[in-house]
């Protein structure tokens, strides 16, 4: 097995990890976090992927990529936080009630 | 300036607008503004009538008048004036003036006239587009506009009776306008076209196809039916009396009824063609609709009391008339079809507008009150009359004219048991009109017998502009069937119409 | 200018906009009007630079794909600028009298940096680019319901976060897998080179999934209708009329110009598509009819309306000239429903303003109470129902003729089926309209002009697209990737 294959298989079950999280728990810390763990999967995939690089040199492309994408997740997980904020302030739980509003 | 006028093509176009403008600006009005509301309903409804005469001129001298504005390719709004479009228009043109002349007096007064008018004008102009419609596709855009046009009309008082019969109004409406709409898109999909042409735009279709035309007739039949009040799709147009008088008398006479009934004949005409009607059986099928529809309404007449209600169901048999003259083969009774669509327009109107006369002025809605009313309005009661007796059948009166070229086109295409129809349907017209005749006229008034004297009730008509236009229609009702042989007539324009749109001859 | 840049400019003068918008209220509100009045110009500037010359290209900086951001035009992309653009002018219009200093401190900001995503999108040709325009779009989309501050959009707001980053990050591993797989990130090559192998499948399966439950689509429509309904109106407006087409607008690039959907192999699964469009649009209309407040019926109509869009996915896989039609009219549903809902939720936003209550039984006799707005909701609800004259009229001529004339009766029962209950669930509003009740003489709170008058311009460009559908079709083209 190659390195790079091993990268995206290890990037493909952090993201199902976090896929499942964010799905089954209901804390919204925790669904941020799975967020965070399936952003992180997606990264671990992008830079595997074989560029069109001749032998050894690294493809600078997904690297960029995992740069930008870093920023966006950090920026969404800001607001994620501040939304969980506030939620906690409005209901005084820090789960989405099960209830859809009226 | 007329010639100019005449030689316009796009002579539909002022035609429209002529009602249109006045409709949209009449909605942003203040409520007060009587005055310029009066102007611009009287004005629009002068111009219209000014208008659809020139054209009546150019196209009894031959002119065609046609519009188009590609929408897609292979899809265009087309507008044409022909003279089977202009027998539906000039009638549209002279009863929506009569009217607006009669609704101004009714609604005198009471709320929300802006919008009432805006909404009136908007729906003679979705009516006028559906006889210059020269396609289905044009067809459906006023059709369906009309339904819309005429639903704040019919809610207007805004009661709970009145949004149940509004209700119940779309609801019949929207499908039979959505499943018209499937008809239309469905022959568009087989045959790409959905043009109106003279004598039927589809008698070049391949024999294979039949069986689909078959189903696409069945279901444009269905689509046009709901309007047209055919049973069992007829439920809506008795619900709907309760809209104001002016509304009902609209609605039967010129709007949302013929244009069901127009529309059966432009698809049996000008889509189909006759004779690809027959020989697909569909012109059977509308004859027996019609039939069963003429008997329904006329037995379901008998046993209303509310007057206007039984006016309704008289309506529902009275059009059918339209359909089965038109699917008979013959020129005969082809005729006697088209002009009940002006005859029955200037009945109905009449007997409606009287029946808005009398709840206005005595409050009485039903018949078993109307004894004796017709010494306290005996002009209201005079129009009433010609109505009612020009239903049944009576010459001179215009009913008469159409149901003798109905009989003599039932004998001509070889159908004798409908003039057993026409016997019977008579009969049955007599059954519910006479006995309103009687009360009205021969029983004693009930304040009569209850020891006062006969001079206390004196006569206490409507106003003038309610009694005017029901007079004048009264007139046209009678006129129509005295001077049907005149050069100007309701019949000779027919004939013209019979002449040229389906190539058929004049006896 | 030169063509090329038009792309460019449409991207760069909300940007610019939005970073004006951080000095505050005032400064963010004419920078919104200037970009409102620019825009427009713009759109049309592009949609006439694409007529007379066919798709622009324009590598920004001058780097060229591979390497560079490349940014690409074509009818598709130049007819969601201009309903980008007249749904935005008009809601920022509209916004400048509802917002105040205090209410609307963060709204310019926000909006302009959606705007910017909101056409980042449509020009992009390279599909990173595309995920982070997606990320930004949803990410301000979020915020602008947060905007709204109470309860119910806070809630509404948080799963919307949810399922928005949920969807982006999908996206985002198909990038991942397509790159692997093809080393390139350009839509344009993609589509030439991509080939159905497990691999890219893989991939299709897993952006298709994230933007669908951006789109929200059934039966990953749940987050919708309270995100929609609970947001300030003018977030409502551009959420339900545009921010949900632009996922949509994604998933039309992936299936039909990178994977060619309408030359066949794909038919089972565009089948799927347009089941759960048929849900969408029987579900949808079921639970439109089923509310009691008027924002959250609009909402759940975009649910049904949405649904017509995944219609359009079967009907492309039929032969012959029958897939270009619906490719039209699905376009033209987009672009019509842009405008339609838009202006019923901002005429919808005056009228509650008015009454100062959503009910739908306070809303008795708004048909004099406030006529200009109470038209604009009409026009735009029967736009919707699809009646004639009117852009949804066209949309569903195309629409069923499509489906008639490939005889696909399903679809075509589908589509008829959604106008009767659209109809039912706009009745629901009509007929208290002309109720004659004592809440009807009630006076009623003063709407600004400019709100009605915003929802009216919409409503009135929903009726004229009836009228003028030919141009835009014809811009729009044939449809990608057909044989």
């Amino acid at each position: 097995m190659s390195a790079a294959l091993l990268y995206a298989l290890t990037g493909a079950l952090l993201f199902s990890t976090g896929l499942f999280g964010l799905l089954a728990r209901r804390h919204l810390l925790r669904k941020i976090i799975a967020i965070n763990v399936m952003a992180s999967g997606a990264f671990l995939v992008l830079i595997a992927a074989p560029g069109p690089m001749p032998d050894g040199a690294a493809d600078p492309v997904p690297q960029a990529m995992v740069l930008t994408g870093i920023v966006v997740a950090v920026s969404a997980t800001a607001l994620g936080l501040g939304l969980a904020l506030r939620l906690r302030e409005k209901t005084g739980r820090s789960t989405l009630p099960e209830d859809h509003p009226r | 300036m007329l010639l100019a006028l005449r030689g316009m093509d796009a002579l539909p176009i002022p035609i429209l607008l002529s009602s249109l403008i006045p409709g949209l600006i009449i909605a942003f009005l203040r409520e007060e503004s009587v005055r310029t509301r009066r102007v611009l309903n009287l004005g629009g409804a002068g111009v219209k009538l000014a208008l659809v005469g020139v054209m009546l001129w150019g196209v009894a001298e031959g002119e065609r008048y046609e519009w188009r504005l590609s929408i897609l390719p292979g899809l265009e709004i087309s507008l044409v004036g022909d003279s089977l479009a202009l027998l539906f228009i000039t009638l549209s043109a002279v009863l929506w003036l009569v009217t607006t002349v009669y609704a101004i007096g009714y609604l005198e007064g009471s709320p929300n006239r802006n919008r009432f008018f805006s909404f009136f004008s908007l729906c003679v102009t979705a009516t006028v587009g559906i006889a210059f419609a020269g396609d289905l596709f044009t067809f459906i855009i006023f059709y369906e506009a009309l339904t819309w046009a005429t639903y704040p009309l019919v809610v207007h008082r805004g009661s709970e009776a009145a949004t149940r019969a509004g209700r119940i109004y779309l609801i019949y409406t929207v499908v039979g306008g959505t499943v018209l709409l499937f008809g239309i898109v469905w022959l568009y999909a087989l045959t790409g076209t959905v043009a109106f042409v003279d004598g039927g735009a589809l008698a070049h279709v391949p024999p294979e196809q039949y069986p689909a035309l078959t189903g696409i007739f069945l279901v444009l039949l269905a689509g046009v039916g709901v309007k047209a009040a055919l049973v069992p799709l007829h439920g809506w147009l008795p619900t709907a009396m309760v809209a104001p008088a002016p509304v009902s008398a609209l609605l039967h006479a010129v709007a949302v009824v013929k244009a069901g009934a127009f529309g059966i004949v432009r698809i049996l005409y000008s889509v189909f063609g006759i004779e690809l009607s027959w020989t697909l059986g569909m012109a059977y099928v509308v004859i027996g609709a019609a039939a069963v529809t003429i008997l329904y309404g006329s037995l379901r007449a008998l046993y209303q009391d509310d007057l206007k209600r039984r006016l309704a169901f008289s309506t529902v048999s009275q059009v059918s008339y339209i359909a089965l003259g038109t699917a008979m083969s013959g020129p005969l009774g082809a005729a006697g079809g088209l002009v009940h669509l002006v005859h029955q327009g200037l009945m109905k109107i009449t007997l409606f507008f009287c029946a808005g006369n009398i709840s206005e002025t005595h409050g009485i809605s039903r018949v078993s009150e109307m004894a004796g009313i017709g010494r306290r309005m005996p002009w209201t009661m005079a129009a009433f009359s010609i109505g009612a007796l020009g239903m049944i059948g009576l010459p001179p009166i215009a009913g008469f004219i159409s149901k003798w070229y109905l009989g003599v086109g039932a004998i001509e295409a070889g159908l004798p048991w409908i003039i057993g129809l026409l016997i019977a349907s008579s009969l049955l017209n007599a059954a519910y009109f006479l006995p309103i005749l009687k009360t009205a006229w021969l029983d004693p008034h009930p304040d009569a017998s209850s020891g006062e004297g006969e001079d206390v009730i004196g006569i206490r008509e409507a106003g003038p502009l309610l009694l005017l236009p029901t007079l004048a229609t009264a007139a046209l009702a009678l006129g129509a069937g005295v001077f049907a042989e005149a050069e100007i007539s309701p019949l000779r324009w027919v004939w013209m119409v019979v002449d040229r749109v389906f190539g058929l001859v004049q006896p | 200018m030169e063509s090329s840049a038009w792309a460019a400019w449409s991207v760069a003068l909300p940007l610019a906009a939005a970073a004006v918008a951080i000095g505050g209220w005032r400064a963010g509100r004419v920078a919104a009007y200037l970009t409102a009045i620019i825009a427009p110009v713009l759109a049309f500037g592009t949609l006439r630079a694409v007529q007379e010359a066919g798709p622009l290209r324009h590598p920004l900086g001058g780097w060229g794909a591979p390497l560079g951001i490349e940014l690409h035009v074509d009818g598709l992309s130049a007819l969601m600028l201009a309903a980008t653009a007249v749904v935005g002018a008009a809601t920022t219009l509209y916004a400048g009298a509802y917002f105040n200093r205090t209410t609307g401190r963060w709204f310019w900001l926000v909006w302009l940096l959606l705007w910017t995503s909101l056409n980042g999108v449509f020009v992009s040709d390279d599909v990173f680019n595309l995920y982070v325009m997606l990320e930004l779009l949803g990410l301000s989309a979020v915020a602008l319901v947060a905007l709204a501050a109470t309860r119910d959009a806070t809630v509404a707001a948080m799963r919307y976060f949810l399922v928005s980053m949920a969807g982006s990050l999908l996206f985002l591993l198909g990038i991942a897998l397509l790159y692997a797989r093809y080393g390139t990130l350009s839509l344009t090559l993609l589509g030439l080179v991509a080939e159905p192998d497990a691999a890219s499948l893989l991939a299709l399966s897993v952006m298709t999934l994230g933007m669908m439950a951006k789109t929200a689509i059934f039966p990953l429509h749940a987050w919708l209708p309270p995100a929609h309904a609970s947001a300030p109106t003018p977030a409502s407006a551009v959420l339900s009329g545009l921010v949900v087409k632009a996922s949509f607008y994604v998933l039309l690039r992936l299936w039909l110009q990178v994977f060619g959907v309408s030359g066949g192999g794909f038919e089972a699964a565009l089948l799927v598509l347009g089941a759960l469009g048929a849900g969408a649009v029987l579900w949808g209309s079921v639970l439109a009819l089923r509310q009691r407040t008027i924002k959250l019926l609009i909402a759940y109509s975009t649910v049904a309306q949405l649904g017509y869009l995944f219609i359009l996915f079967p009907l492309i896989a039929v032969a012959g000239p029958w897939a270009e039609t619906a490719w039209q009219g699905g376009v033209y549903q987009v672009v019509s429903h842009a405008c339609a809902k838009a202006s019923m939720f901002l005429a919808a936003g005056s009228m509650v303003k008015a009454v100062g209550a959503d009910r739908l039984p306070a809303l008795a006799g708004i048909g004099h109470r406030l006529p200009i707005s109470f038209t604009a909701f009409g026009i735009g609800g029967l736009s919707l129902v699809g009646m004639p004259p009117s852009g949804g009229f066209i949309a569903k001529w195309l629409l069923l003729s499509a489906a008639l004339g490939s005889g696909n009766w399903i679809w075509a029962l589908v589509l008829v089926l959604g106008s009767l209950l659209a109809a039912g669930y706009v009745f629901l509003v009509l007929r208290h309209a002309f109720e004659w009740s004592p809440e009807a003489t009630r006076p009623t709170h003063p709407v600004p002009r400019r709100m009605e008058a915003a929802a009216l311009l919409l409503a009135l460009v929903a009726l004229g697209l009836g009228f003028v559908a030919a141009p835009p079709l014809d811009l729009l083209g044939p449809l990608p990737g057909a044989p």
